[in-house]
């Protein structure tokens, strides 16, 4: 339902390690941590495992190992969370493709919730 | 004793999503255009959700006071899958429910909208709590669910054999859709529907026609994702005709006046709130009218999305239907 909104066009940046692109999630309130299930990022057509991408809202850092366990922080709606990632090479300079999807567990909807975007952005200097 | 007229703040969900109005703008713009009754969403509108602080709880009254409105209701969800591994218990569930009476009774409401997924057994197990504290637990009739549904008696079984007054329903008005709303079907051919499907969907619907199989039949016209989407939505939605309230008025405590797409001659476009409005004024019903506008994700991939404008022309054919002075 905010799809479209999943990918912010601004905060893409480099770290020494990777990269920092913001994102949204796409329901309309906040949800319990351990309720998000995936925010899987594809770059530039690669999928980026999991295991190389850390989930921060409002200051507080996790790991995707940690957040099912997570019941007392929230993804608020609307918010701008960092997800961080790793990556063997350092980031180009310029544009990328951003692919986000988000996977929800939403107790009354039979199917998982969730959506998913594409962006192409460019690096934040 | 008459009608009143409110707006739930999920009306607001994508001005307040992308921050274009604060939760004050929405409750001001909310009492200019003379919804006055609020209804809030707490885990949508109050970051830190459940913990209420007081300055957040001044500010809201404040608010109220100044812009001259006043609480009426809040929503609760109950996450029966909070954990990945298994189910709330009933216990769980119910301490769920009292936490978010505890909030509703600090934000001054006194009606709660029990979502759907609310089991019987936890509205039963609620309601003591519910009556001590003064509130309603109010569950939700939403489409595709209707007064004859299994689901739905046994939730009737549990209100007719506690006798609580604290428990009652709530109807969506998304169950009372005559026509398929157009800014549905207009999207999933942006989308890249069969204009031929969509046809077939929207007819079928409006003629109120067989719904069940529709999915099978697009499958054999050789759909795609965006066809099977709409083809579900025609299953969910509902159209039944709105008497089927009197027989459950005296439990009706509240109308979640559901709308997809305000015209700009005043009339809903797939909702007929002219048919509507004068079964509750026959009932009896004297709750609020509560907005909760839901056409912005159908159009927010073209239109700029006003969701003030849309509430605004609901609140104008409120009026109207309820015989109020212009």
């Amino acid at each position: 339902m905010f799809d479209k909104y999943i990918v912010c066009e601004e905060g893409f940046t480099a770290r020494e390690d990777g990269g920092v692109v913001e994102v949204r999630m796409p329901y309309y309130r906040g949800l319990t941590l351990s309720m998000v299930e995936a925010v899987d990022l594809v770059l530039d057509g690669k999928p980026v495992p999991s295991s190389r991408t850390t989930f921060t809202v409002h200051g507080n850092t996790y790991t995707f190992d940690q957040l099912p366990q997570v019941t007392d922080d929230r993804w608020e709606m609307g918010e701008r969370a960092q997800l961080g990632f790793t990556t063997d090479e350092p980031l180009a300079a310029g544009e990328h493709d951003v692919t986000v999807v988000v996977r929800l567990r939403i107790s009354y909807m039979p199917v998982p919730g969730g959506g998913r975007d594409s962006k192409r952005l460019t690096l934040a200097g | 004793m008459s009608i009143k007229r409110g707006v739930s703040l999920y009306s607001f969900q994508e001005e307040y999503f992308l921050r274009t109005l604060s939760l004050e703008d929405c409750i001001r713009v909310a009492g200019e255009i003379g919804a006055k009754g609020i209804e809030i969403i707490p885990e949508q509108s109050i970051p830190g959700y459940p913990k209420l602080t007081d300055e957040f709880v001044t500010d809201w009254f404040g608010w109220m006071d100044k812009y001259g409105t006043h609480p009426v209701a809040t929503d609760l969800f109950l996450d029966t899958k909070r954990y990945p591994n298994r189910w709330l218990t009933l216990e769980e569930q119910v301490a769920s429910v009292h936490q978010d009476i505890d909030i509703a009774v600090k934000l001054g409401a006194t009606i709660i909208r029990a979502i759907i997924n609310t089991p019987p057994e936890v509205m039963a197990a609620a309601a003591p709590y519910a009556e001590e504290k003064g509130v309603r637990l109010l569950l939700e009739v939403h489409a595709p669910f209707h007064y004859e549904h299994p689901w739905i008696l046994q939730h009737l079984e549990v209100m007719h054999r506690t006798g609580s007054p604290a428990l009652g329903l709530m109807p969506d008005m998304g169950t009372y859709v005559k026509r398929f709303p157009r800014v549905v079907s207009e999207r999933a051919l942006r989308d890249g529907a069969k204009p031929e499907l969509v046809d077939l969907i929207v007819k079928t619907y409006d003629d109120h026609g067989d719904s069940h199989a529709l999915m099978d039949i697009v499958n054999y016209r050789g759909g795609g994702p965006v066809d099977f989407g709409l083809a579900r939505q025609a299953t969910h939605y509902i159209w039944s005709d709105p008497k089927a309230m009197l027989p459950h008025m005296g439990l009706i405590g509240h109308i979640q006046a559901k709308f997809y797409e305000m015209t700009e001659d005043l009339t809903e476009y797939s909702i007929p709130y002219d048919e509507i409005v004068p079964v509750l004024a026959a009932g009896g019903f004297d709750g609020y009218l509560s907005s909760e506008y839901e056409g912005n994700r159908h159009i927010q991939d073209v239109y700029p999305v006003d969701s003030v404008e849309q509430v605004r022309r609901q609140h104008a054919m409120f009026a109207r239907l309820l015989g109020e002075e212009a």
